[in-house]
């Protein structure tokens, strides 16, 4: 099978944790790596991996002869706004791990298949990845009137850009809760813990519920886990608690420790997802005719 | 008020938390017009700045946090309506409220925000303080749980408040697990590192929460907390009417009137409480062990619910290192506790089916 072909544009943690999970992808291949810093420890590694590399940013990337058919952003909601556009001229498909929203949010187990044929699409947010699956399912099976979430992570796999951007992070995750699992209306908090040693990310999902049948619900739940677990083996259920209209689940988090350490489940789950996305784009592209087999040709 | 600053006067501003802090003792439940009564009485004591809304600040209303009986913005309007002279304050806590929500309090009537991170997350304060300080608004800066810090590391999370363009920075003992001489330490080391005004807030789990605001002021924070009758997170805060006694005792200007205070606290808050604010065991402990306040009836209830005695669960969540806001990790401890969680045997199965 021809595997298709995948820039990441974005040397630093979440670029380079991306690389890693591409590499052993049986649909992907990671052959550019863009960045802006010469001297970042992400382009020597994607050079020691065998990709090309560079630090002259997007302009590189598109003025190659050989373009990709896949481009992951993992830079800033304001690089990628500028570069999207660029990109579905260049007939390339965008996966976004940047805040940008430019595309649908998307997360594997709920909605891929619904976009798979979008030039862009985005992977939402680390605490999105972890929960809307859990709060989709709530809502399939017992209909959902108000979700909430509370993702807790550690404070060293918090980035500047993370901190600076909890507002935005918070009112994000909270219109794809609403939007992506289907509850009626979400909200997000998010915490940051400096325990040490690092805690792993921890999740919990509040829902009220109008159909409060606990086994309907355990069997739901149950059954999502075990999806995301395909994608994220460190994604284990703590915890399903049916009181009243009442439900909560907790999930940890531990991360594949591909770049980042174990502890950073956060930024693991949305590179494991972006790299789900990607597989199946590839997958669909092998099967039917899609935009992406078009480009692959 | 005196203006004139003569040689050796000692001056501290009291700003009261009853509507705020003091929410979690009545689980979010004062009505508009409580606030509003409330806020008369503390505005006719001569307080500058009174705090509102829910106990865990704006945006707060929530399944994790409790829902308070009315919105922030009609808890603001209320008190903006009822007072002559004070500021109306709200609080803010990066992870919990956003920028949105400031904005609506703000156009309600907020004149102070009060912007509340842990101790070593300084840099999550940046968003909020820049955006607040572009507003206008006076802002406040809280150091939460500042008694996990010693005093030097401490003073560079405050410098990064300052820079951002705080006002005033707070020593915050949230867990009420400091003494005097540990305050007074850290008020010290901020006063002579950042040029900014000191604040201190206390919590009275270990019995000393006034003691602690009268040593933080001898080292120079002039901004001090309270709350009528002590009304707060577990063991409360310290006493608003009481200080106002024993700071004029001790020799300070508060600008307050000990006895509009006292009648406020008596006439209108006694009969809206619902228990004495005392130290009782699950209080002491959480001061003892260090474990964030607003954990008290979280924690209480879920020993209800487990069957578990409240210590265990507390000395657990300070064992793991628990912070403000993770009020869901009482129900995983007590889960766990019980042998309620999944093991990774039981979801392996699932991974399969």
């Amino acid at each position: 099978m021809k595997r298709l072909r995948a820039a990441i544009v974005g040397s630093g943690n979440i670029g380079t944790d991306m690389m890693y999970k591409l590499l052993r992808s049986e649909y992907v291949e990671p052959v550019y790596m863009v960045g802006i810093d010469p001297a970042s420890e992400g382009l020597e590694r994607a050079r020691r991996e065998g990709l090309e590399t560079s630090a002259e940013g997007v302009d590189w990337l598109l003025s190659k002869d050989d373009l990709p058919e896949l481009v992951f952003e993992a830079t800033s909601a304001k690089i990628h706004a500028a570069a999207a556009p660029r990109y579905l001229d260049a007939g390339i498909t965008a996966i976004d791990l940047t805040p940008a929203a430019v595309g649908p949010y998307v997360v594997p187990v709920v909605n891929l298949e619904e976009h798979l044929g979008a030039p862009n699409l985005n992977m939402v947010s680390c605490a999105g990845q972890a929960t809307i699956p859990l709060l989709w399912a709530i809502d399939q099976a017992a209909d959902a009137s108000y979700g909430e979430i509370v993702a807790a992570i550690a404070s060293k796999s918090a980035g500047p850009g993370t901190r600076m951007n909890l507002s935005e992070f918070n009112e994000k995750t909270g219109r794809a809760l609403a939007q992506v699992a289907g509850a009626d209306q979400a909200k997000a908090i998010s915490i940051i813990n400096p325990a040490e040693p690092p805690m792993n990310m921890r999740d919990t999902v509040y829902a009220r519920v109008r159909r409060p049948d606990a086994a309907a619900i355990e069997r739901a739940v149950l059954d999502v886990v075990g999806k995301v677990q395909q994608y994220v083996p460190g994604y284990t259920l703590r915890l399903i608690d049916v009181e009243g209209d009442l439900v909560t689940v907790m999930v940890e988090v531990v991360g594949a420790g591909d770049f980042l350490p174990t502890y950073a489940g956060n930024l693991d789950i949305i590179t494991a997802a972006a790299a789900r996305v990607a597989d199946m784009l590839a997958q669909n592209a092998n099967i039917d005719g899609t935009r992406v087999t078009e480009a692959a040709l | 008020m005196n203006t004139q600053d003569h040689i050796g006067a000692k001056r501290v501003k009291l700003v009261d938390t009853t509507l705020r802090d003091g929410m979690s003792s009545v689980s979010h439940q004062f009505t508009t017009q409580n606030v509003a009564d409330i806020a008369r009485g503390l505005d006719a004591g001569g307080i500058g700045t009174i705090e509102v809304a829910h106990g865990i600040g704006i945006g707060a209303s929530s399944i994790q946090y409790g829902f308070a009986a009315a919105t922030d913005t009609d808890y603001v309007r209320a008190a903006v309506e009822a007072v002559e002279h004070a500021d109306i304050a709200v609080l803010y806590v990066p992870g919990v409220a956003t920028l949105s929500e400031l904005r609506s309090v703000l156009d309600a009537g907020v004149r102070t925000v009060r912007v509340a991170v842990h101790c070593t997350e300084a840099d999550c304060a940046q968003q909020p303080v820049e955006w607040a300080k572009e507003q206008g608004l006076n802002v406040m800066t809280f150091l939460m749980m500042s008694h996990k810090l010693e005093p030097e590391p401490l003073t560079e999370q405050a410098a990064k408040l300052a820079s951002y363009g705080a006002d005033v920075v707070y020593v915050v003992d949230s867990a009420g697990a400091m003494v005097p001489h540990q305050a007074a330490a850290r008020v010290a080391a901020l006063r002579e590192a950042i040029s900014v005004d000191i604040g201190f807030h206390a919590h009275n789990n270990l019995g000393v929460a006034i003691g602690n605001a009268l040593a933080a002021a001898e080292q120079g924070a002039t901004y001090i907390d309270g709350s009528l009758r002590g009304l707060g997170a577990s063991a409360g805060n310290a006493q608003t009417e009481v200080m106002a006694a024993a700071f004029e005792r001790a020799g300070w200007e508060t600008g307050a009137s000990l006895w509009p205070l006292v009648d406020t606290a008596e006439q209108v808050l006694a009969p809206l409480m619902k228990e004495p604010q005392i130290v009782d065991e699950t209080a002491l402990l959480l001061g003892y062990a260090g474990v964030y306040s607003t954990f008290f009836h979280p924690t209480k209830r879920a020993a209800a619910k487990y069957g578990l005695p409240s210590r265990d669960i507390l000395l657990e969540l300070g064992r793991r290192g628990i912070i403000g806001g993770q009020e869901d990790m009482i129900i995983d401890v007590a889960a766990e506790m019980t042998g309620r969680t999944f093991t990774a045997t039981e979801q392996q199965g699932t991974a399969h089916a």
